[in-house]
């Protein structure tokens, strides 16, 4: 049994609801195979009722035809020969003569065969359905003999079915509010296991899992993990998306749970034999969120320096191995106290002569400075200070600055 | 019995008796200072007080490893790396993983734990150096051995920077940083001028020795 779709909207979608065998005849067409759907809602014209409630539902314009094979279907849903409001039953048999009133353009056929059937008085299917076969394949060919089939409802052939649109969600609806995070953990992999055996059976991976949460109190709660490459590595993905929800945790529970991957094809990528090595991406990406909820958010990542001379200025990005030439310097560098320490200075002749802070006690033997910098003035938060490079009596090397809040110690090189 | 047998006949077939007890020297990698090498899968200790030039040598480590388009690692617990001076130094910063543990040596020695056990950097370097002595250490000898074991084994250099030396029998190779002396130029009050500082880094003396002449010397350069 075949049920053939004419009209106009997401037809597809309506069709894949009912079958999986999907074919798309033309854009206002669509074609499925409905065989078994009997058991389900019984008699043909129940079946019929079905889709057409729910085409009802969502609001999908259609005529709907019901036959023994899918061109006879198709043609009753084109015709819209009705036996009911928008829904057509061509009895198993009696094709040719339901089929029968319906005009031959509904066939289309060539203009050429159209005008010679035109000249014989030939319009309706039931004036072709009734010539002999062989008159008709001396005269007018294999097509001829296509359109009497076509004609009487006896064509046969198989459906060219749809792939279905590639959609990986999943959701489950819980029976009771799930609170703690250890049961949600077993519904996520619960989801993310089918998910990920849905894209290997495609050859498929993903960049990107989505997570939608909808709470008791009718909230809806979402998260987004994006992985630097693909993969469907589910320990990995669970325990990057528990991480996650443990530092942002949902604020009410749980009452539905919903999923979605990016599918993407895999990166296969041969390693070199000299290359250096170099951390996995997905295991960095799960050793950094590890590392993340120890030390706090915005800790992790590699420095990345901004153009602006205010001193002290970067910011952090994700990490990201770049490959460009190297330059060794060694070079004197600065340890910088975070926060910069507050200190009293003396002054001696208009220079520092004596400095104490946190930790730090000394009178200054050399010092170069001041160096005076500014910047941002013409922004809201401008910026001034005078900095010094001094050596004091504890051994080391400090460098100090004043600014209109005081002086501070901003570190020490070392 | 019968490997002693196997040994004899090894012994006869290559000609000469076998140490059959000794493992191979680890490989060692240019630290970027000439004269040192830092062996690969073992604990590197530097160790000197501040403004010893040990956060240099570091550095350097850190750029030369960097250069070699290695991925490193910086478990900074005191959170005092400076990025500007790194860059000027010669490291390639998308190539290194920053951790700032904000003044917490326990959150330092988990991070540098899950770096090393996730693997795939060729240098963890994990600066305790302004970490108060009596917290550094607190941190037990099972933690410096978990590390050490972690490293065993794998081309990951591990590197700690400290005012003394905290992991005792489980460094490979200790670097204990001297400054000899600081350079400046110009007149004083007027045009002077911080130019660098001489320092002297080589294995801590023992109780019997005197002098460490042979430590490689190398000279900072003020930016």
């Amino acid at each position: 049994m075949f049920a053939c779709l004419h009209g106009s909207g997401n037809l597809t979608a309506l069709a894949f609801e009912f079958s999986p065998l999907v074919e798309q005849t033309a854009p206002d067409t669509v074609t499925l195979d409905v065989s078994g759907l009997e058991r389900l809602f019984g008699f043909p014209q129940d079946v019929a009722a079905a889709i057409a409630r729910r085409a009802a539902e969502i609001r999908v314009k259609v005529h709907i035809a019901l036959a023994a094979n899918p061109d006879a279907a198709i043609c009753a849903a084109r015709g819209g020969v009705p036996s009911g409001p928008g829904i057509s039953i061509v009895p198993q048999g009696d094709e040719a003569k339901f089929l029968g009133p319906l005009p031959l353009t509904l066939l289309a056929p060539s203009p050429e065969l159209l005008e010679t059937l035109e000249r014989w008085g030939i319009r309706r299917f039931r004036d072709l359905a009734a010539l002999p076969p062989l008159g008709i394949a001396e005269r007018l060919g294999p097509e001829g003999l296509r359109l009497r089939e076509l004609a009487r409802g006896e064509a046969d052939r198989k459906l060219v079915p749809l792939d279905p649109p590639l959609e990986f969600e999943d959701q489950i609806e819980l029976e009771y509010p799930v609170e703690l995070l250890e049961p949600l953990a077993f519904l996520l992999a619960r989801l993310l296991n089918g998910l990920a055996a849905r894209l290997a059976t495609r050859a498929l991976a993903t960049d990107e899992l989505r997570l939608r949460l909808k709470l008791e109190n009718r909230a809806t709660y979402e998260r987004t993990l994006r992985l630097p490459v693909p993969s469907l590595d589910t320990k990995a993905l669970l325990k990057l998306l528990q991480l996650d929800l443990a530092a942002h945790p949902p604020e009410a529970p749980i009452v539905r749970v919903w999923m979605g991957m990016n599918p993407v094809k895999p990166r296969a990528a041969q390693g070199g034999l000299f290359v250096p090595i170099a951390p996995e991406p997905v295991k960095l990406e799960l050793t950094l969120a590890r590392i993340q909820a120890i030390v706090g958010e915005g800790r992790v990542g590699s420095p990345e320096l901004i153009d602006t001379h205010r001193p002290g200025e970067f910011r952090m990005v994700r990490p990201g191995w770049d490959r460009r030439s190297p330059f060794v310097v060694c070079q004197l560098v600065l340890r910088v106290f975070r926060p910069p320490r507050a200190a009293s200075v003396a002054m001696a002749s208009g220079q520092p002569g004596f400095v104490a802070a946190d930790g730090i006690r000394g009178k200054v033997l050399e010092l170069a400075g001041p160096w005076r910098t500014s910047g941002d003035w013409w922004t809201s938060n401008p910026w001034a200070r005078d900095e010094w490079d001094i050596a004091l009596s504890d051994g080391a090397l400090y460098r100090i600055y004043r600014e209109p809040r005081g002086w501070f110690v901003e570190g020490s090189y070392d | 019995m019968r490997a002693a047998v196997l040994k004899k006949q090894f012994e006869s077939v290559l000609g000469g008796h076998l140490d059959w007890q000794s493992r191979p020297m680890p490989e060692l990698v240019p630290s970027g200072i000439s004269g040192i090498g830092l062996p690969r899968g073992c604990l590197t200790e530097i160790i000197g007080p501040a403004s010893s030039g040990r956060t240099s040598l570091l550095v350097a480590i850190l750029a030369a490893a960097t250069a070699r388009e290695e991925v490193c690692a910086l478990v900074d617990a005191e959170d005092t790396f400076d990025p500007l001076s790194a860059a000027a130094a010669g490291v390639r910063l998308p190539r290194l993983l920053w951790v700032r543990c904000s003044h917490n040596a326990e959150h330092a020695l988990k991070a540098a734990d899950l770096l090393i056990q996730g693997g795939g950097f060729g240098l963890v370097a994990m600066d305790l150096g302004d970490t108060p002595s009596n917290a550094a250490r607190r941190i037990s000898l099972t933690s410096w051995f978990r590390l050490r074991r972690g490293v065993e084994h794998t081309p990951t250099v591990l590197v700690t920077v400290a005012r003394q030396s905290n992991a005792r029998t489980c460094a490979s190779l200790v670097l204990e940083c001297a400054r000899e002396r600081v350079t400046w130029s110009g007149t004083r009050g007027t045009s002077q001028l911080l130019r660098g500082m001489r320092v002297r880094a080589g294995r801590p003396l023992g109780p019997t020795e005197r002098s460490k002449t042979c430590s490689p010397v190398f000279t900072a350069v003020a930016i």
